[in-house]
């Protein structure tokens, strides 16, 4: 699977509340979360995202509460996937199981401009700006067969169903 | 070959001999819950996979009252639904009233034990490591894999020790402890592993106030923070449940990725500045920072210890004018226990508000937000810009005795400047 589109540029530990503040979270609808996106942060961000485009973070992005609103909300602004220096774990999980990949490489990261061509290539594991590809961190066997499913629901929908079929 | 508390606990749950830091693991999870914010969506993706059962309703507990009473209908009905699942699924741990929030409350209804893999859908989980039982956050898709299937895949955290040494002075609580831990490992110190407490300095404290300590584990990126049981321990679940528990303890040879040492006597009260719970200070350098509102309460801070400690400084006095104290009890059973105490009596005759027992305005849903430019101190957890509404507020999180002292001084000043 491989990603291209611009670069959008947040820095270090940004939070899950500045991802998306609290008084959004009565809804997990995307279309609803979408507006909400890095609201106290970056104005109308959704406004300035084309649907591909790369996230492009520094370290320990999503920190703080374990909404998975904040992805959601990410996802739904068109950002095809996450490329950090580090995340926070519980951030991390719930990008993968909702099929936003999350991917550590921050080689690329210090290299990266606000609104630089970037893709992102999965297969290979590469993170690829200015010409030059950067290797990320390898998923584990467990996240890749998320990935490969399309999120944790699908994964869960398939294994369901196998054991129905298999009984 | 030695292990860690965290790999001991982990073996357990991966029905293994043995783990070690780094590998990843199918964990069997002994207690799975989610909240008003987590379960709905937890239970939309479980149905969405189509998923009937739940792997074990005994093994399961839902705490959806955090935001009782529901200040909109979004919330009412999504709660309502959570309730209707789990009367179907026969889930019986269920709370949705006024009982309060998760992280005081299902300790204390003895339901977590020492060696427990305990998931939920809540980043505060860590809290748990208090007594001992292993308190893994994460979020709602991985709750509903967990609901249908009882496991999910972990990493062994690699351990960093935290090692509490010396003599508090007369107004330096465990909340002191854990911030001038936040000020040395920083928001991302402990990203991704667990952090065992332990230490001379510890072995006084109430099993409420470790809670203070083990909750904040997350604050440093961490993926939970354990202490070991003593007899501190003991008494206090013995008090709650007749059930058996697993005690462990690293060995003394374990690998550990590095230990830190607190010398709890070496300073005063401290104080983590706007807008990161790392930025922490002693409250001396903060003295004299005007502020609109106080906040007492929350999973950090919301027990019958840390009533007590405010009221040291705000009986006989009042909160001071152009100051708003706000008291949120963690659960019914300590709003109850204040009540009898008089202890309510004692808060309302100072000034203060009392909530309804749960969150309060933490996490800036409801029961008092911030305006525009506004400085409020907090026994909470977070002070991230906007967390308690306006993105403008900032927030001081610190001690009960600190936001006391606050409260009736309208500014930032040591406790003992108040008490003398």
């Amino acid at each position: 699977m491989k990603i291209s589109g611009n670069a959008h540029l947040v820095g270090d530990h940004i939070d899950t509340d500045q991802i998306i503040p609290s008084k959004f979270l009565g809804t997990t609808d995307p279309a609803a979360l979408r507006s909400g996106c890095f609201l106290n942060l970056i104005p109308d961000f959704a406004g300035t995202v084309a649907s591909g485009d790369v996230l492009v973070a520094g370290d320990n992005f999503g920190c703080g509460s374990s909404r998975e609103h904040a992805p959601i909300a990410i996802k739904a602004t068109g950002i095809a996937c996450v490329v950090a220096a580090s995340f926070s774990r519980i951030f991390f999980r719930s990008a993968i199981n909702i099929g936003l990949p999350a991917v550590v490489c921050p080689a690329a990261v210090g290299l990266i401009n606000d609104g630089d061509p970037v893709s992102v290539n999965l297969d290979f594991g590469t993170v690829t700006v200015a010409g030059r590809s950067h290797s990320f961190e390898a998923f584990a066997p467990q996240v890749l067969d998320i990935l490969a499913a399309g999120g944790l629901t699908e994964f869960l929908t398939r294994t369901l169903a196998r054991e129905r079929g298999a009984a | 070959m030695a292990s860690t508390l965290a790999e001991k606990i982990l073996a357990r749950a991966a029905g293994r001999e043995r783990v070690s830091a780094g590998e990843i693991i199918t964990a069997r999870v002994d207690l799975a819950m989610a909240n008003d914010f987590t379960a709905p969506l937890a239970i939309e993706r479980f149905k969405e996979a189509g998923a009937t059962k739940v792997f074990d309703p005994a093994r399961i507990c839902i705490v959806a009252g955090r935001h009782m009473p529901f200040r909109d209908q979004s919330l009412a009905d999504k709660v309502g639904a959570v309730g209707v699942f789990c009367r179907e699924q026969g889930i019986d741990r269920f709370f949705a009233d006024t009982e309060g929030m998760d992280h005081a409350l299902v300790p204390d209804l003895g339901y977590v034990l020492p060696g427990m893999l305990v998931c939920n859908a809540d980043s505060h989980t860590c809290t748990y490591g208090a007594v001992g039982a292993f308190g893994v956050p994460m979020g709602s898709t991985d709750m509903a894999f967990i609901l249908a299937r009882g496991e999910t895949w972990l990493r062994v955290p690699e351990t960093i020790r935290v090692r509490y040494t010396g003599l508090p002075g007369r107004y330096v609580t465990s909340k002191d402890f854990v911030l001038a831990t936040l000020g040395v490992l920083g928001v991302d110190g402990a990203r991704y592993k667990s952090i065992e407490f332990y230490g001379e300095a510890i072995t006084p404290l109430s099993v409420d106030e470790r809670f203070t300590i083990s909750n904040m584990a997350i604050e440093m990126g961490a993926k939970t923070g354990v202490m070991p049981v003593d007899d501190e321990v003991r008494s206090y679940l013995r008090a709650r449940t007749d059930a058996e528990w697993v005690e462990d303890i690293s060995d003394p040879d374990a690998v550990v990725e590095r230990t830190v040492g607190i010398d709890v006597g070496a300073s005063g009260p401290v104080i983590a500045r706007p807008h990161s719970p790392s930025n922490v200070v002693p409250v001396t350098e903060v003295r004299g920072v005007r502020v609109n509102q106080v906040n007492i309460g929350t999973c950090t801070n919301g027990r019958i210890v840390d009533i007590q400690q405010a009221l040291e400084l705000l009986r006989g006095r009042k909160v001071a004018k152009g100051v708003r104290l706000v008291v949120t009890p963690a659960t019914e059973r300590i709003r109850r226990d204040a009540e009898k105490a008089g202890y309510l009596d004692e808060l309302l005759a100072a000034g203060a508000v009392i909530n309804p027992p749960g969150c309060g305005p933490c996490a800036g849903w409801h029961m008092g937000l911030l305006a525009d430019g506004e400085v409020c101190v907090a026994t909470h957890n977070r002070n991230f810009p906007g967390r308690m509404g306006s993105p403008t507020a900032e927030i001081y999180l610190a001690s009960p005795y600190v936001a006391a002292a606050a409260a009736v001084s309208g500014e930032i000043i040591t406790p003992e400047a108040v008490a003398s």
